[in-house]
C-alpha cells in the first residue's frame, strides 16, 4: 500500500517541467532519434517524413552532407563519402587494414589513430559520427521546440572501452549531454517492456543491412545481464540483395565478369525492391534491361537459405557460450530491417520454438527503447519502476611480468564497479612502474586490446618486492574506465581517465569543439562563455530541484539559506560574469553543496530500506 | 546513515554470520541500487553523479562479497582483523598438497579418458563436495571464535581457495569438451 503524499499549503512542488530527452540509435547503416511524447515513444522524422537517417557523411566542396544526399553520392565521390563509420570507432589503423577499409588515411603522430583524408581536411571517425549526431539532434530540437536536455545513445553490447569512449566523444563534439550509453539489445528488450517484472532468458536477433548481432540476455529481478554475444560483422540484408541480383543477372543472361558498374547498381537496386515486395506477396515481377520474369517467395527463400543458416549457427554458438539450450529462451526480440523477411522469422521461430516479438518496427525498436530509458533518466517518469543494471562485456586487466594479463575486473561484473589490486616492484631500487591496461579474455596481454599506458614515477628506491603499488580500476555506469595508481608507503599517485590508445586526446576534442559550425572563426571566448553558462544552468537546475525536494528535510534553516544565497550568486554570475568567474562560482557551489549531496544519497537509502521493511511486514 | 566504512552485513541489514539469507540479500541489493544507482542521478550535477558511482560500486562490491561463500569467509576473517593474503598462500600441510597434486593429475587425465564427460562429472562432484565440507568446517571454527579456532578458519579458507580455483578450471574444461 502506498501512502498518499500531501504537501503543505503553498509548498507544493512546482508543476513538473518535462525535460527534452531523446534516445539515439547510432547505427552502422542507418541512425534514428526517438522521444517520448504523451506517454509513448516514437521516432522522429525529417521534413520529408523519413525516419531513418542513412549513416553516411559526405565532405562536399561547399558543405558537409549527411544522410540520403550523401548516400546518393557514395559511388560518385567515394573518397569523400564516409559510410559505415561505426566500424572505425575506437579502432587503430591496423584494425582498419583488416576491415579492408578503402579510404585514404593520413599519416599522423597520434599513435595510429586514423584520420580519413577528405577534400575538407583530415577527419577522424569520431567527427564523422558527430556530424550524424548533430543532424539527429537538430531534428529533435526542431520537433520538441528547444534545446535538448540529454540523450541516451545505444552501442553494441560487445563494444569495448575504446569504442564506447569514441561514441561519447562524438556526442560531446555534437554538443549532446549524454545521460547514458545503453547496450542495443538491452534497449530493444526495454522497448518491449521486458524489463517490467519479467524474468528469464531473452535473445535479441539483430539482422541489419551489413551486420548480424545475436545477444543472449538474462533478466533477473531488474538486472539485465549480457550473457553472451556473437554474430558476423559482414553478414546482413545487403547479402540477400546480392544473392537475388546474382540470380537476376543469371536469368537475364548477363555475364557477371563483364558487366558495367551501372548494370551492377541496377541489378542490386532491382533485387532490393523485389526482396522488400516479397515480404508481402508470394510472387513479384522482375525486370532487368530487356529481360522480364518473376521471382516466387519459395525461390527467394532458397536463394537466401544459406545466409539464414549462417545466422542460426552464430545463434547456437552464442547460446552455448552462455551455457544454455534453445529451450531455455523465454523471449526472442527481432531487430533490424532484414528481420522483416518472412523466412528469417520462420527459421528463428523454428529454432527457438517460440514466435519472435515483431510488433515494433524492427528498424526503430532500439531507438524506441533508448527513448524510454532517456525519459526515465531525465526524471520525466518515476524511476522506481525501472532500473537497468548492466555488466561489463570484456575483462579489464594489467600486463604483468612475462606479458601475462592479470584480470582486475572480470567480464560480466555488474557496473559501476571499483576494484583495487596490489602490485610490487621486481627489481631492487626500481623507481618507476609502467602500467599497461588491457581489455579482453586471453591469457597473453598482447592478444587482448591495449587500452592505455601510463607510468607511475617517484617510487622510493626499495628492495625488489618492497614497494606496494595499489592500482584502482573504476568503471562507471557507461562502462568507461578510470585507472589510478598509488604507491602505498609514500602516497605517490598517478591517475588517468583512460584515453584509449586509438582515442582522441582532450586537446583534439576541444579543437573539434572549436571547429564546429556554431563557433566558426576565432570566437573562442564566446564559446567558452556559452559552455560555462550551459553548465551553470545545469547546476542551477539540478540544485533547484534538489532543494525543493529535500532542502527543508535535510538542511537546517541556516544551511538552507547558505545554499540559497550561493544559488543567487551563481545566477548573477551567469548573467554578468565571464567564463572564468562562472567556473569559479560553479566550483564554489559544488563545494558548499557537497554535504547536502551526501545527505540526499543517505536519505534515499534510508527511505528505500524503511520502505522495504514495511513491505516485509505486510507479508505477514 | 550510509557509511562507506560500515560493514557489508550492516549495509544490507543482515546479521554478521557465515550463513546468509540469499533471498533477503538480493532483495536488499535491489533496494539499495534503486536508491544509489547513477541512473537515479543522470540529470543531477557532476558531484552528485560521482557520489552515486562511488556508492553504487560499493553496493555492488558488498553484494558480490556476501553472495559468494569463499569471498564471504575471507571477508569475515577480515572483520576479525585477519587479512588473508592469497598471494602468499603457500604454507600448506603435506597431506593437502599431496591431495591437490592427485586432483590435478586427474584433471589432466580427463581428456584421455574413455568417457571424458563421465570422468569430469565425477571430479566436479568431488570438488564441490570438498568445498561444502570446508565451508562447514570454517563455520564451526568461526563460531567458536577463539584465537586457535581463527587460525584454523584461516587455514581452511586458504584450502578452499585452491578448490574454488580448481572448480573454475573444471568449468572451463567442460566448455572445451563440448566444442
Amino acid at each position: 500500500m502506498a501512502l498518499l503524499q500531501i504537501s503543505e499549503p503553498g509548498q507544493a512542488p512546482e508543476p513538473h517541467q518535462q525535460k527534452r530527452a531523446v534516445g539515439i540509435d547510432l547505427g552502422t547503416t542507418n541512425s534514428l532519434v526517438a522521444t517520448v511524447r504523451s506517454g509513448s515513444a516514437e521516432t522522429l522524422a525529417d521534413i520529408e517524413n523519413r525516419h531513418l537517417l542513412p549513416s553516411v557523411v559526405r565532405y562536399a566542396e561547399s558543405a558537409v552532407q549527411v544522410g540520403y544526399d550523401a548516400r546518393a553520392m557514395a559511388s560518385e565521390d567515394p573518397e569523400n563519402t564516409i559510410i559505415s563509420v561505426k566500424r572505425m570507432m575506437g579502432r587503430g589503423l591496423d584494425d582498419l587494414d583488416s576491415l579492408g577499409s578503402s579510404y585514404q588515411f593520413a599519416d599522423n603522430d597520434n599513435k595510429g589513430m586514423p584520420f580519413i583524408q577528405t577534400r575538407r581536411g583530415d577527419i577522424s571517425p569520431v567527427e564523422v559520427s558527430a556530424e550524424i549526431l548533430r543532424v539527429l539532434s537538430s531534428r529533435a530540437e526542431e520537433t520538441l521546440g528547444g534545446s535538448l536536455d540529454g540523450a541516451v545513445i545505444t552501442v553494441p553490447a560487445y563494444f569495448d572501452d575504446a569504442q564506447r569512449q569514441a561514441t561519447k566523444d562524438a556526442a560531446k563534439i555534437a554538443g549532446l549531454n549524454v545521460y547514458r550509453l545503453l547496450n542495443e539489445p538491452t534497449a530493444a528488450a526495454v522497448a518491449y517492456g521486458l524489463d517490467q517484472g519479467g524474468e528469464g532468458v531473452i535473445a535479441v536477433y539483430d539482422l541489419g543491412g551489413g551486420t548480424f548481432d545475436i545477444s543472449i540476455l538474462r533478466l533477473e529481478k531488474g538486472v539485465f545481464e549480457v550473457m553472451a554475444t556473437g554474430g558476423d560483422t559482414a553478414l546482413g540484408g545487403d547479402d540477400f540483395d546480392r544473392a537475388v541480383a546474382r540470380w537476376i543477372l543469371e536469368q537475364a543472361g548477363v555475364d557477371e565478369t563483364s558487366m558495367t558498374a551501372r548494370q551492377m547498381r541496377e541489378s542490386i537496386g532491382e533485387a532490393c525492391r523485389v526482396k522488400e515486395a516479397l515480404s508481402g506477396q508470394s510472387e513479384v515481377g522482375v525486370r532487368f534491361g530487356d529481360w522480364a520474369g518473376a521471382l516466387s517467395r519459395q525461390q527467394f527463400d532458397d536463394l537466401i537459405a544459406p545466409l539464414v543458416e549462417q545466422t542460426l549457427r552464430a545463434f547456437k554458438r552464442a547460446l552455448r557460450d552462455a551455457g544454455l539450450k534453445a529451450k531455455d529462451i523465454e523471449e526472442v526480440v527481432m531487430v533490424g530491417g532484414s528481420t522483416r523477411v518472412p523466412m528469417v522469422r520462420e527459421k528463428v521461430e523454428e529454432y527457438t520454438g517460440r514466435p519472435p516479438l515483431t510488433s515494433i518496427d524492427p528498424d526503430r525498436v532500439v531507438a524506441v527503447g533508448a527513448a524510454l530509458q532517456a525519459n526515465v533518466l531525465a526524471g520525466n517518469k518515476s524511476a522506481d519502476d525501472m532500473l537497468l543494471l548492466d555488466v561489463i562485456p570484456l575483462s579489464l586487466g594489467l600486463e604483468t611480468m612475462g606479458g601475462l594479463m592479470e584480470k582486475v575486473i572480470h567480464r560480466n561484473t555488474t557496473i559501476p564497479v571499483s576494484r583495487a589490486q596490489e602490485f610490487t616492484t621486481y627489481k631492487d631500487g626500481q623507481t618507476a612502474m609502467a602500467v599497461h591496461v588491457f581489455q579482453g579474455e586471453r591469457e597473453l596481454s598482447r592478444d587482448n586490446r591495449s587500452l592505455a599506458q601510463f607510468e607511475l614515477r617517484g617510487i622510493p628506491p626499495m628492495p625488489a618486492g618492497g614497494a606496494k603499488i595499489c592500482v584502482t580500476f573504476q568503471v562507471d555506469a557507461d562502462g568507461l574506465l578510470n585507472v589510478s595508481a598509488e604507491e602505498l608507503s609514500t602516497g605517490v599517485q598517478s591517475s588517468i581517465q583512460v584515453k584509449p590508445s586509438y582515442g582522441l586526446s582532450d586537446g583534439d576534442i576541444s579543437r573539434m569543439l572549436k571547429d564546429s559550425f556554431e563557433f566558426a572563426g576565432d570566437d573562442r571566448d564566446a564559446r567558452a562563455l556559452r559552455e560555462q553558462q550551459v553548465e551553470a544552468d545545469r547546476v542551477i537546475d539540478a540544485l533547484d530541484v534538489a532543494l525543493a525536494k529535500d532542502g527543508k528535510l535535510l538542511l537546517s534553516a541556516s544551511e538552507f539559506e547558505v545554499l540559497q544565497a550561493d544559488l543567487v550568486a551563481l545566477r548573477e554570475q551567469r548573467e554578468i560574469g565571464d567564463a572564468k568567474s562562472i567556473t569559479r562560482e560553479i566550483e564554489r557551489i559544488g563545494k558548499s553543496s557537497e554535504e547536502f549531496a551526501a545527505r540526499r544519497m543517505n536519505e534515499g537509502i534510508r527511505k528505500a530500506l524503511s520502505g522495504q521493511k514495511l513491505d516485509d511486514l505486510e507479508e505477514f | 546513515m550510509f557509511d562507506l566504512t560500515k560493514n557489508y552485513f550492516e549495509l544490507f541489514g543482515l546479521p554478521v554470520s557465515c550463513q546468509v539469507d540469499l533471498k533477503a540479500l538480493s532483495g536488499q541489493y535491489r533496494v539499495l541500487q534503486r536508491a544509489v544507482h547513477p541512473d537515479r542521478f543522470a540529470s543531477d550535477d557532476e558531484r552528485q553523479q560521482l557520489l552515486a558511482v562511488q556508492y553504487a560500486s560499493h553496493v555492488n562490491d558488498a553484494f558480490h562479497t556476501l553472495k559468494q561463500p569463499l569471498n564471504r569467509a575471507i571477508y569475515l576473517l577480515k572483520l576479525a582483523g585477519r587479512d588473508v593474503d592469497m598471494e602468499r598462500n603457500t604454507v600448506m600441510d603435506t597431506a593437502f598438497l599431496m591431495e591437490q597434486m592427485e586432483l590435478r593429475e586427474s584433471v589432466d587425465e580427463v581428456r584421455s579418458d574413455a568417457h571424458p564427460e563421465k570422468a569430469l562429472e565425477l571430479l566436479v562432484a568431488r570438488v564441490d563436495g570438498d568445498i561444502d565440507d570446508y565451508l562447514l568446517h570454517f563455520e564451526q571454527c568461526w563460531q567458536s571464535a577463539g584465537k586457535e579456532d581463527l587460525d584454523q578458519a584461516e587455514a581452511v579458507v586458504k584450502k578452499m581457495q585452491f578448490m574454488v580455483k580448481l572448480a573454475a578450471e573444471l568449468e572451463a574444461l567442460e566448455s572445451d569438451l563440448l566444442d
